[in-house]
This record gives C-alpha cells, sequence and structure tokens, in this order.
C-alpha cells in the first residue's frame, strides 16, 4: 500500500446564519506508512477540523478520506467507529482519560472493546512503558498532567494503531515535561512502526517529524519534507 | 478500492455492565439521590397495593361476620303476605330486623340524637359478635324486657353509662350495655347514625311505626349447608324480587365489600401514582444534567471506538440498576408505611386488617418502577446516541433537534401507553383511563406553561436599577442546565394538590355554614303526622320560633310507565328503565309553586292541577335521566291504592346541598290534597342550647318525630371531611415529598456548577454573605414562583370542581393562600440553603478540589 491516508479535493464548510462558513478547502496529500508527519498553522486555521477529518470522527463536506484503503466517507458513524478501533490511536491536548476509569482501566478500553483477551499484561507493559507501572489504579485526577499525557500515550498504542494522530500533544504541558512526552511519543511510534501525524502549532516539535504540511486559511500552503527525520 | 465490509465486533454485554459499573464510580450517590425521587411514589403504590391485598385476604376470611348470617333478605316495604310463610321456612335459624331512623331521648341530661334503631329478635348474628360491654348484654338485652345496646359514639357523646335509660319513641329502656361494634359496622357509619338495638317485641310499643315511617325489615338466616345457599338465593331471586324484597348472601357481600374498597384502593393508587409520574420528571431532568455532564467521556468514548448503541446502552443500565435500587428502597418503605394504613383508614372499614407483607405488591411495585423510571429517563438517555467523537477535539456540542427523532417520539408513546394501560388496570375503564391520561398530561402541561410564563414574565421585570445580588439571584433561574421548570412543575403540583384540597373542603363546609346562618332553616321536623301538625306549630310558635315551611308528603308507588308495568320493563331490557323503579316507596309532594333550590329546565311547570286524569308532574332531572324519562311521558301512580294517572310535564335541576325538602316527583296543588299524608317542617333555632331545649321539648311530645339539626349535620359533615381530608392528605404526602426529593436532588445535581460561580464569585471578593443572599434569593424566587404556580392552579382546579362537581359557588380564602405561599417559600429557601452550605463554609480551593 503506498499510502496509509489519502486525502483528495477535501473540503468542509459550515452553514452559519445563512452564511456558508468554509473552514477546509480542496486539501490534498498522501500520508505513507511508518512515517511522521506535522500538520501546522495559526489558530482558527482548519487543522484541527482537518484531524477530525482525518480520523473519521467527522464528515467532510466535499472530497473523500481513505484510511488504510477504506473509504471513510461512505461509513455510518458506528462503521467509523470500528474503523477507529481497528486503525487509529488518539492523543488530545488535554489527554482526555475517562475520570471514572484508573489509568490502568484507561489503557485497556481499546483492547477490550475489541473483546481480547488477557490484556492486563499488555496494559500493564504499556503503562511500564511509560514510566507509570505503579500508579496503574489511580484515577486521571490523581495524576499530574504530564503523568495523564503519558497514560493517555499508553492507551493510544493500546490497540497498536496503524495510524497515530496526536491534537496538541505538549499543548497543556510545561517544557520539562514537554520533552519526556515528546520523547516516549517519538519512542512508541518508531518501536511500534506507527504512522504519526501531529496537528500543533509548535513549529519545535514539527520538526521531529518527516513531514510539515502547513494550513493557512483551510488550504495546505506548504507541503515541506524534512530529510533529516524522514 | 475495495469496499469496507466491517466485521462488526460482537457486543459483549459484560464489557458494558462492566462499563458502566466503572463509569458511574464518583458518581453513585448522586445517581442515588436523583432516583430517590421516584422512592415516594412507589412507597406509596407499594403501600396501597399491600393494603388492597390484605383487605380483600381479610375480607374473603371475614365476609361471613360482615353480614351476620348465610343469607339476608331486606325489603324497605310491608312484608306482603304471600310471601310470608316463604320468609318464616328458609334457613334452620332465623332471626328478624326491624330498623329506621328515629330520635331518641336520654332522661338523665335530656339528651336528643337521631339514631339508627334496630329491633331485633332471633340469636343474629350467626357469625361474628355484637361487641358490647359488658359482653352479655349482647344476649341479654333481647331477654330482659326493656333493655337496649346503645351505640359507643352516643354513651360518649351524652356522658352514659350501663343501666341509665334510653327512650324511644314512647318506651324507655333501660341500657343493658354498649355496642362496640355490630356486623358490617364502620367508623364512619356510627357518626352519621349511632345504633340503638331494642328487642323487636317491644317496637310496636314505642309507637314509632306509623304513618310515614321509613322502616327496613331484615330477615337472617342460618342454613345447615351454608355452601348451598348461593344456589338457593339466585333461584328465589325472581320471587323474591316480585315481592320487593333484596337478598345477600356471604358471596355477594364479599363481592359488594371487596368492589367497593377496590375502588378506594384504586382511586389512592392512582394518586400515589401521581406522586410516581411526579418523581419521574425528577429523574428525566436529572438524568438530563447527569448526560450532559457526560458528554466529555461518551465523546472519549466513542473516539475510542464505542458505539452510538454501546455507548447508550452502558447508561441505560447504570439507570435500570439505580430504578432497580430506588423501587427497592420504595418498596421497603412502602412496606412498613402499610403498617399505618388500617390506622388511618379504622373508621371505613367493615372489618380488621391485618398488615402482612404482600410479595406480589413488592414486584409489582418494583416492576413498575424500574419501567416507569427507565421510560422517562430514555429521554435523555436517547441524545447519547447523538454526541460526536468530535466533542473530544472541540467542545462543540451541536444541539441536535431531538424533536425529529423519531425514537423521542417513540419514547413519548411509549410513556402515554403505559400511563394508559397502568391506569386501565386500576379502573377497568378505558374511557376512565383516557381521562385519567389526558387529566395528567394537561396538568403537567398547564404546569410547564404557567412556568414558563412566570419565568418570562420575572425576567422582564429584572431592571438595571436592583442591586447586583438581586440580579444575580434570579438571573440564576435561567442558567443553563437550570432545573427551574421541573422544580415548578415539581414543587407546584405538590402545593396545588394540597392547596385544591383545602379549597374544596372549606367550600363544603362554609355551604353549610352558611345555611346556618341568617333565617334560613337549620333544623327539619320529619314523620310529622296529619293530628300532630297543628300543636307541633303551636309547640314551635311557643319555643318563639319561626315556622318556615310545612311540606305535605305523600308515599306512593309507580304502577306504569307509558301504560305498561314492571313485567314489560323486566323483559325489555333495551328500554333502559330500571325495573326496580316500580319497587321503590316515592316521597312525593304537591305545590303551586317551585321552592328556591329548583329550577326548571325542559318543559313547562304547572302550578295548579286542571284534568284530574292527566296531572302534569316535574321531576327530578338526574332521576329522569338515569331512567330514560322524558317530557310527555304517562305515569301511573299508586297513592295508597288510589291510582292517579300524571304526565311529565317539566323537569327540575334541584341543588341537594341546600337544607330544604327536595323531592324526585313534585305534583301541582288540586290532586293530593285529600291523600293520607304527613309532614315535614322546617325551622330556624337560633342556638345550639335553644335547638336543645327545643329538642327536648319536641320529643317528650310527640316521640315519634324526628329531626335533623344542621348544628349536628356540621358536626358530623367535619368529622366526615376530616377523615377523608386525613387520607387524602396522607396520599398527597407522597407528592410534596416527592417535590422536596426532587429540591434536594437537582440542587445536588447543579452543585459543581453553583460551587464554579461561587468560587468565581469568592474569588473576585464577593463574601459570604453576598454569596448566601444570591443563594437564598434564587431558592426564594424559585419557591415564591413554584407555590404561586401551584396556588393559581389550586385556584382554577377548585373553581372547576365547585361548578361541576359539587355545585357549590366558588370561594377560596386568600389567607389560606397566603400562608400556604409563605410556608412553600420558606421551605424551598431552607432546603436549598441547607444542601448548598458546603460551598459556603469551605475555601474555594478546597471545594474546587473536592467536587470537582
Amino acid at each position: 500500500m503506498d499510502s496509509i491516508l489519502k486525502i483528495s479535493h477535501l473540503g468542509k464548510s459550515y452553514q452559519n446564519a445563512g452564511r456558508t462558513l468554509v473552514v477546509l478547502d480542496d486539501i490534498n496529500f498522501s500520508i505513507s506508512p511508518g512515517s511522521t508527519n506535522a500538520i501546522v498553522g495559526p489558530s482558527g486555521s482548519g487543522k484541527t477540523t482537518l484531524l477530525g477529518l482525518c480520523a473519521g470522527l467527522d464528515r467532510s463536506t466535499t472530497g473523500s478520506v481513505e484510511l488504510n484503503g477504506i473509504a471513510l466517507d461512505k461509513l455510518t458513524e458506528d462503521e467509523r467507529a470500528e474503523v477507529r478501533n481497528r486503525n487509529v490511536g488518539f492523543i488530545f491536548q488535554n489527554f482526555q482519560l475517562l475520570p471514572t476509569l484508573t489509568a490502568l482501566e484507561n489503557v485497556m478500553v481499546p483492547l477490550e472493546l475489541r473483546g481480547e483477551k488477557n490484556i492486563r499484561p499488555r496494559a500493564l507493559e504499556l503503562l511500564d512503558k511509560v514510566g507509570l507501572a505503579d500508579r496503574g489504579h489511580h484515577y486521571p485526577l490523581q495524576l499530574s498532567g504530564g503523568e495523564q499525557q503519558r497514560v493517555s500515550l499508553a492507551r493510544a498504542f493500546s490497540n497498536q494503531p496503524k495510524i497515530l494522530f496526536a491534537d496538541e500533544p505538549t499543548g497543556n504541558l510545561d517544557a520539562e515535561t514537554s520533552e519526556k512526552v515528546e520523547g516516549l511519543l517519538f519512542d512508541l511510534n518508531r518501536d511500534a512502526g506507527t504512522t504519526l501525524i501531529l496537528v500543533t502549532h509548535d513549529l519545535e516539535l514539527a520538526a521531529k517529524t518527516g513531514r510539515i504540511i502547513r494550513i493557512k486559511g483551510g488550504r495546505v500552503a506548504e507541503d515541506i519534507i524534512n530529510k533529516h527525520n524522514a | 478500492m475495495p469496499e469496507y465490509s466491517p466485521t462488526p465486533t460482537k457486543m459483549s454485554w459484560s464489557w458494558l455492565a462492566r462499563m458502566a459499573w466503572r463509569d458511574s464510580r464518583h458518581n453513585r450517590s448522586r445517581l442515588v439521590l436523583f432516583i430517590s425521587s421516584i422512592v415516594f411514589g412507589i412507597a406509596a403504590l407499594v403501600a396501597i397495593y399491600t393494603f388492597q391485598d390484605n383487605i380483600s385476604r381479610n375480607i374473603d376470611s371475614q365476609a361471613a361476620t360482615l353480614i351476620g348470617a348465610d343469607l339476608s333478605v331486606s325489603t324497605n316495604k310491608p312484608v306482603d303476605k304471600a310471601i310470608k310463610p316463604l320468609l318464616d321456612s328458609l334457613g334452620e335459624e332465623r332471626s328478624v330486623e326491624r330498623s329506621f331512623v328515629s330520635m331518641v331521648y336520654f332522661p338523665k341530661n335530656g339528651g336528643t340524637r337521631l339514631a339508627q334503631i334496630r329491633a331485633l329478635k332471633g340469636a343474629f348474628p350467626y357469625y361474628g359478635n355484637l361487641e358490647t360491654a359488658p359482653a352479655t348484654a349482647a344476649k341479654a338485652f333481647r331477654k330482659n324486657g326493656r333493655q337496649a345496646l346503645v351505640d359507643r359514639s352516643l354513651m360518649l357523646q351524652y356522658n352514659l353509662k350501663v343501666n341509665d335509660s334510653v327512650k324511644v319513641g314512647e318506651l324507655t329502656f333501660l341500657i343493658a350495655g354498649v355496642l362496640n361494634k355490630a356486623p358490617g359496622q364502620t367508623g364512619i357509619s356510627s357518626s352519621i347514625a349511632p345504633i340503638v338495638y331494642i328487642p323487636l317485641d317491644e317496637l310496636e310499643k314505642t309507637k314509632l311505626v306509623q304513618m310515614g315511617s321509613r322502616i327496613n325489615t331484615n330477615y337472617y338466616y342460618k342454613f345447615a349447608d351454608a355452601g348451598a345457599v348461593d344456589k338457593l338465593a339466585a333461584k328465589l331471586d325472581n320471587r323474591l324480587e316480585k315481592y320487593g324484597l333484596n337478598y345477600e348472601t356471604v358471596n355477594t357481600r364479599k363481592a359488594n365489600t371487596g368492589r367497593a374498597f377496590g375502588d378506594l384502593t384504586k382511586f389512592l393508587s392512582l394518586v400515589g401514582f401521581i406522586a410516581l409520574l411526579l418523581g419521574c420528571v425528577g429523574v428525566a431532568s436529572s438524568v438530563h444534567i447527569y448526560i450532559r455532564e457526560k458528554i466529555p467521556a461518551i465523546a472519549i468514548m466513542r473516539c475510542m471506538g464505542v458505539k452510538a448503541r454501546q455507548a447508550f446502552i452502558i447508561y441505560l443500565l447504570q439507570i435500570v440498576a439505580i430504578g432497580l435500587i430506588g423501587s427497592l428502597a420504595g418498596a421497603i418503605l412502602g412496606t412498613i408505611i402499610q403498617h399505618f394504613l388500617p390506622i388511618i383508614f379504622k373508621d371505613l372499614l367493615p372489618v380488621s386488617i391485618s398488615t402482612d407483607i404482600s410479595w406480589l405488591a413488592i414486584a409489582q411495585g418494583v416492576l413498575l418502577g424500574v419501567i416507569i423510571s427507565v421510560l422517562f429517563a430514555m429521554l435523555p438517555l436517547l441524545s447519547i446516541r447523538k454526541i460526536s467523537p468530535l466533542n473530544t477535539l472541540r467542545m462543540s456540542y451541536e444541539n441536535v433537534n431531538l424533536l425529529k427523532d423519531p425514537a423521542r417520539w417513540l419514547v413519548y408513546l411509549s410513556i402515554v401507553l403505559f400511563v394508559i394501560l397502568f391506569t386501565y388496570f386500576q379502573l377497568g375503564s378505558f374511557t376512565g383511563s383516557l381521562f385519567f391520561t389526558l387529566g395528567v398530561a394537561f396538568a403537567f402541561l398547564l404546569l410547564t406553561l404557567a412556568a414558563k410564563i412566570l419565568i418570562t414574565l420575572s425576567k422582564l421585570m429584572i431592571r438595571n436599577s436592583w442591586s447586583y445580588l438581586w440580579r444575580q439571584g434570579f438571573a440564576n433561574l435561567y442558567r443553563p442546565n437550570n432545573q427551574t421548570v421541573t422544580l415548578m412543575v415539581s414543587i407546584g403540583l405538590s402545593t396545588a394538590f394540597i392547596c385544591t384540597l383545602i379549597f374544596v373542603q372549606g367550600m363544603l363546609v362554609k355551604q353549610v355554614t352558611l345555611a346556618a346562618n341568617a333565617s334560613r332553616a337549620n333544623m327539619i321536623l320529619f314523620d310529622i303526622q296529619k293530628e300532630q301538625k297543628a300543636p307541633l306549630g303551636q309547640l314551635t310558635v311557643g319555643e318563639h320560633l319561626t315556622i318556615i315551611q310545612v311540606v305535605p308528603i305523600v308515599t306512593m308507588r309507580l304502577s306504569a310507565l307509558n301504560g305498561k308495568e314492571v313485567g314489560h320493563y323486566r323483559k325489555d331490557t333495551t328500554s333502559g328503565v330500571n325495573p326496580r323503579i316500580f319497587s321503590n316507596e316515592y316521597r312525593a309532594t304537591f305545590r303551586d309553586s317551585l321552592t328556591s333550590s329548583e329550577k326548571i329546565v325542559s318543559g313547562k311547570w304547572i302550578g295548579k292541577a286542571t284534568d284530574p286524569d292527566n296531572v302534569p308532574v316535574s321531576i327530578e332531572e338526574k332521576f329522569a335521566q338515569r331512567n330514560h324519562l322524558k317530557i310527555g311521558d304517562h305515569l301511573q301512580f299508586n297513592v295508597q291504592g288510589m291510582p292517579v294517572t300524571a304526565e311529565v310535564s317539566s323537569l327540575r335541576s334541584v341543588n341537594w346541598n341546600r337544607m330544604q325538602t327536595n323531592f324526585l316527583v313534585v305534583f301541582p296543588a288540586g290532586v293530593l290534597e285529600d291523600a293520607p299524608q304527613f309532614y315535614a317542617m322546617l325551622t330556624h333555632v337560633p342556638s345550639e342550647r335553644a335547638s336543645a331545649n327545643y329538642q327536648q321539648a319536641v320529643i317528650r311530645a310527640f316521640p315519634n318525630i324526628s329531626m335533623i339539626d344542621l348544628g349536628q349535620v356540621l358536626s358530623v359533615l367535619d368529622e366526615i371531611m376530616g377523615k377523608i381530608a386525613d387520607i387524602i392528605k396522607f396520599m398527597a404526602a407522597f407528592s410534596i415529598l416527592t417535590g422536596l426529593v426532587v429540591l434536594i436532588s437537582s440542587i445536588r445535581i447543579s452543585k459543581y456548577q453553583r460551587v464554579q460561580e461561587s468560587v468565581l464569585l469568592r474569588t473576585m471578593g464577593a463574601s459570604r454573605r453576598q454569596i448566601f443572599t444570591i443563594n437564598a434569593l434564587e431558592y426564594f424566587f424559585l419557591g415564591a414562583l413554584s407555590a404561586l404556580t401551584g396556588i393559581l392552579i389550586s385556584y382554577g382546579a377548585a373553581a372547576l370542581l365547585a361548578t361541576f362537581n359539587f355545585e357549590v359557588p366558588f370561594t377560596a380564602s386568600a389567607g389560606i393562600a397566603v400562608g400556604i405561599f409563605a410556608a412553600v417559600s420558606l421551605l424551598t429557601v431552607m432546603i436549598g440553603l441547607l444542601n448548598s452550605r458546603g460551598v459556603l463554609n469551605k475555601p474555594p480551593l478546597e471545594v474546587l478540589r473536592r467536587d470537582i
């Protein structure tokens, strides 16, 4: 397969008070399997909307999204949920852990959803990889921001996703913690051979990826291959 | 590109249950709190169902003691000689009782009272006992000559002791014992007409059996083979009916009593059901807020691949579980409460009621609780299916137009169908259940509408010139996710319930009190014989009382209707004419004008008869409706042997609530003047003392004359109304408690929001006192608006009941309304502040850390 993600003529617009608000317009790119990519752009440029469409969280107005060979636009929301569970991992700026589940349970959920057995050792192994083996029984509220994001990393890799979407993964963390989380993210990604798509306005973080797609005014303004990391 | 054909992962129920359990962590106390809204509704229903179960069990086991015999045959007219041999030959043992209403006089203190005289011969009751003190008196009074048993309430009222005497008609009896209970007697029946037993052999000598006396004769039989009685009675039915005799067996009494109490408990269970519905509105509202708060968690799950249906089931399982817990708690509470029901109902019950646990009632209550809480919670639960995973990236929860969601309409339909079905099983009538459902829906809609209008009006009232605290207190009513309307509906409905009850009670008592005022009649004397009319008049005038009206009464029977006799109507069941109208004895009067309580509703009133062969009579409207009588119908009356042909010339509406002599049939002047007749007289006594003196004077001179004193009627009415009101208040209390629980749970549920607001305000420098004032004002507005809505609705309901049901002028005490308004507002403020004190007393950071 040439590309794990193929975006063709993608557009997204909203109707607001009788006016059409175009957020994304004619976006085209393909992502190779195992690559690391960053979508950058100023606030309001449409990068988060683009991530939502790429990950099958939303439907486009025009164009198509093909993820791991599956045309997402033709699927129902439940079918897209199935695709997400089998192919996609997420990391969010505000961690998005389930507050009523312990760290270990949060990591186990994607696997439980797939009906897999003996998942506890795997989840514990992942927690160990992110340095939180002893915090598995803690609830998100009992963890610091950095720890929560590390649990979130363990959860994102637990279902061995083909593609990982990270929305401003260090946006809510201080510099020191950010560095640790970034390191873990790239290490885990490399070990698992996952395709990584980062959405960020942090150019230093973007520079650590192999490709930078810059969005401006809802269009691809620049698509740069970073030879150092590609 | 290949088509994606998903191989969906199997939905694992154990995983869903595990997720439901995990997700409920940290929320369980809140979940239990808002499901507690249904606890009182379920408790009310389980208590009533258990009571109902115990009643039917106890009626079954005690039915024979209700009637006191295997068979009773009764009539209110003289027994025909032709049937006498049969009546005297039935059964192995037989007793005869003749009963009527008459005045009794207590020489010890000069007290007089209208009582039910029962003259008894034989060993009745054959089952159960006449409960007397001393116990031997029950048998002794029948053997020892002039002895009587006197009802306990009379003994207490007139401070009498055993061996005092009571005068019945012209005979004085020694009181052999206190009658504590007679078969089938209830507390209320003894309040209305307390019983005095005398031996039948002495009846004639009392000289109370004469013209106009309405005497019931009861024959009681005991059979060796009690099992064959129903068959025998059914065989005799036609013969007995021919002679105007009715019969009752243990089984028919069982069915009748069971039906009567079935109706009562069904009515009460509907009142309980309203409390449950009220609680369910609270559940729906709480679940709505709960789900709103769960949007981020649901969105995360959806991101990870949880399907809409799975997310929906996770929360549905939580609701089913807490619905079950709430219902079980309600069932336990109901089982405890049912122990008190026999005490509350004791004056209405003819049998003693046990308080056994009814597993059936518990099962019914729990099932009902789970179904109805799930049905109501389903409305907010449905929105889960529409929660987009996009909410993880951006909290842009779009308010999907849920009204377009067919599933939502399906839930609405299910709720309506469920209410109809539930009430159908209670009432046994589809029309009744439809009306109940419509009525409840209308009340809820009306309350919602009234609440919304009041909120809008108060919104318009806010002025910028008001202090910040007032404006903030008011504005809190419109905060996002507010439960203002829900609270106003639940508190408003409870207020409306109680307020209507008090208004109606007040109106009915006032109606009778009004009649006691001024120169209106407040005493009726009846059974006055022709020769007593003049001396009674003199005695009355001698006591300085005014004779307001003397009404002649002529007894008669109907022998033919439109030329056809009873036999025809027995065969022709399509005519709608009840053959019993031929066996009833009519007490008619004659006069040339209408009274103030009558109004012609159709036809023409004719006050003077011109053609003696076709007398124009006026029939009471509802009696005519019941028996399909219309203007122009020909009636053949048998006036004590004399045939009189009449034609229905008018139909009258009669206000039966007036203290007046009212009649079903009124003849014009010029026909019945010479017929055998007796009289009723109306007078006005100015005081209780004058009434007592007058009654004593009348009873001494004319022992057969009975008197109804309005003062006494008032006190009996007050007593009965009080007893009924206690029962309704007891049931209404469940609605009020539900309203309070909904209030508490709503405040608790919105605590997070309040904490945030308060912390923000305190961070900006607001003092504890200022926040306290804002909260107090908010709860005051809430309580005041709810109370106002409830009171306004109760005014409407009481006015409708007054006009259409009780047909009395509508009056409502403004003082009571103000009192209820103040009480409800104050209670709301108190509960509100008690539940938010945690927000006020702790430092902002501590509160934030603990509550979030």
